[in-house]
């Protein structure tokens, strides 16, 4: 099934939760409500016309000052099908947290994990959330936009 | 007397010979059995995504050569193709085959390095001092062609760097030429060889379904025996011309993964022996005067030829508003980049895809039930580089 089209079937079955959609570049992509992602992803995983079984990655964007202000991104592929699709889903930085779809595809783990270290958004549901690449203690998000690019102030660093 | 037993936990620490850099790894065990394997990464953190949004277009492509840095090309390939789709450039046929070459070298290069360290991991020293050979050869090429050995930016936005000069042309026939005999002395060494066959055969075994499951990508998931290969499914540069197989295994073990690898390197010199046949002249670059950088010869003569390269070199150019992921095959698996531009000369969010970073994942899976030993077997046939894993 074409990428267009499995849009067309994710706004028919799951009904408002497709909030806009498009394609740029040859790529489709589509905004969704957070609240059932995870039924969307097993249902876009299971499917035989669709297809996806690989999960190619999942990231996060921060659009301050822009409101709301994170984007939690996922690019999937179909290895049967051979085509890919992009689902974004912007969630607000007071509540910045996203079901996990960790139970859906295997390699979630670990990009979530690297999500909420580098951003602070949270994923209801993953079996072990906590930084992968930052040291166990270090505190605050480094890739969101008001991290100072080289690191904040400490005793041996006061400028 | 009752004789009781307990688990021990140990640390494989970052600093281990056989762990490809600073990986560490929590090791719980019963007796000599892996019960459970907990991976800590972070170590070789640079913050290069970070680091991305800070600087310009064609600055970020050093960035893009420290990520894998045993195969340069093929990482300033996948960046360069990702912002050229996303301005919508298209860059000369000459252009397109330089890459794959570069591209293909970098894979043997790639490779020949894999297929040292792992060896000699699992015992066979003489493969290691071996590989290095062919590998300084190698690198005395890219030296020719881009002017560093390992670190070579080359692919640029546009195009290439520099172009091919006869020399390097001739240079890399002769290579071509005479790699495969080097290939058959690696395998009358270890492919045959009992001790070899022990400690790879139905070690680390992932089926084909759990392969997808993990997100793996490369030589460890065609290993399992899926055909996906980012040249054949998507295929980018000039690939879609050339004519290669696909190496897949069957039993997703230790040993077909090294047996791929080995394909591949096969693979690899018919390509480059078709690219040195059917390379077309022409320009090496696009000739675009708001992205591309004019003749160096013309710049040292001209004023406005050297206010053009100036600005463009220092204020960059800007990249219309949108989003892309592109993703090539690398010799990890899919390295791949998700960019989102506001219309600036620096992007707003570069995510990089790397593949070591998701089939390091596998790890804990696979080591399960097995011995410390294979634990370095294991680690040594995902091929994994620390740089990637951490960016």
């Amino acid at each position: 099934m074409e990428p267009e089209k499995i849009i067309e079937l994710l706004g028919q079955k799951f009904e408002g939760e497709v909030l806009s959609s498009g394609t740029d570049h040859g790529q489709t992509w589509a905004v969704l409500k957070r609240d059932r992602l995870a039924d969307i992803c097993r249902f876009l995983k299971d499917e035989p016309d669709i297809k996806m079984d690989y999960l190619i990655d999942v990231t996060a964007v921060d659009w301050l000052p822009k409101m709301p202000r994170f984007e939690v991104v996922y690019n999937m592929h179909s290895i049967k099908h051979n085509n890919r699709i992009r689902l974004k889903v912007p969630v607000t930085e007071e509540d910045a947290s996203v079901p996990s779809v960790a139970g859906v595809w295997k390699t979630a783990d670990w990009h979530e994990r690297e999500t909420f270290d580098l951003f602070g958004i949270t994923f209801e549901g993953h079996p072990d959330l906590r930084r992968i690449l930052m040291p166990e203690d270090w505190e605050g998000h480094p890739l969101r936009k008001d991290y100072p690019l080289e690191g904040p102030k400490w005793e041996f660093k006061p400028w | 007397m009752a004789v009781t037993t307990k688990e021990i936990t140990i640390n494989m620490g970052p600093q281990h010979p056989s762990t490809h850099g600073v990986l560490r790894l929590i090791l719980e065990l019963d007796g000599e059995t892996v019960v459970s394997c907990k991976p800590y990464l972070g170590y070789l953190h640079r913050g290069s995504e970070k680091l991305a949004e800070n600087r310009t277009y064609q600055q970020i492509v050093p960035l893009t050569d420290r990520f894998d840095y045993l195969s340069c090309g093929n990482n300033n390939l996948s960046y360069a193709i990702a912002v050229e789709k996303l301005m919508g450039i298209e860059v000369p046929e000459r252009a397109d085959y330089l890459r794959v070459i570069v591209s293909e070298l970098s894979r043997i290069s790639s490779h020949l390095l894999w297929l040292a360290t792992h060896a000699a991991d699992i015992g066979a020293v003489t493969v290691l001092l071996y590989c290095l050979r062919e590998r300084e050869e190698l690198l005395g090429l890219f030296e020719l062609l881009t002017g560093a050995r390992l670190t070579v930016s080359y692919v640029n936005i546009g195009g290439v760097r520099r172009d091919a000069t006869p020399e390097f042309m001739a240079r890399c026939k002769e290579f071509a030429d005479a790699f495969p005999a080097h290939l058959e002395e690696y395998n009358t060494l270890i492919m045959q060889n009992r001790i070899w066959l022990g400690r790879t055969k139905g070690i680390g075994i992932i089926p084909y379904d759990e392969a997808i499951e993990w997100g793996l990508t490369g030589g460890s998931l065609r290993g399992s025996g899926v055909n996906y290969d980012l040249r054949k499914a998507i295929p980018y540069a000039a690939y879609d011309k050339l004519d290669f197989d696909v190496p897949l295994g069957e039993a997703g073990d230790v040993y077909d993964r090294y047996i791929i690898r080995i394909e591949e390197f096969r693979q690899s010199i018919r390509i480059i022996q078709q690219c040195l046949k059917d390379i077309p002249d022409g320009p090496y670059k696009a000739d675009i005067p708001t992205v591309t950088l004019p003749a160096k010869d013309k710049v040292m003569a001209d004023i406005e030829t050297l206010v053009h390269h100036f600005v463009l070199v220092s204020k960059g150019f800007a990249v219309p508003k949108g989003e892309i992921y592109v993703g090539c095959e690398v010799p990890k698996g899919e390295l791949g980049f998700y960019i989102v531009s506001d219309g600036g000369a620096s992007p707003l969010r570069m995510k990089v895809r790397s593949p070591s970073f998701v089939n390091l994942q596998c790890l804990p899976r696979m080591v399960k039930g097995h011995m410390i030993a294979d634990i370095v077997s294991c680690i040594g046939s995902i091929d994994i580089v620390l740089g990637e894993v951490d960016r």
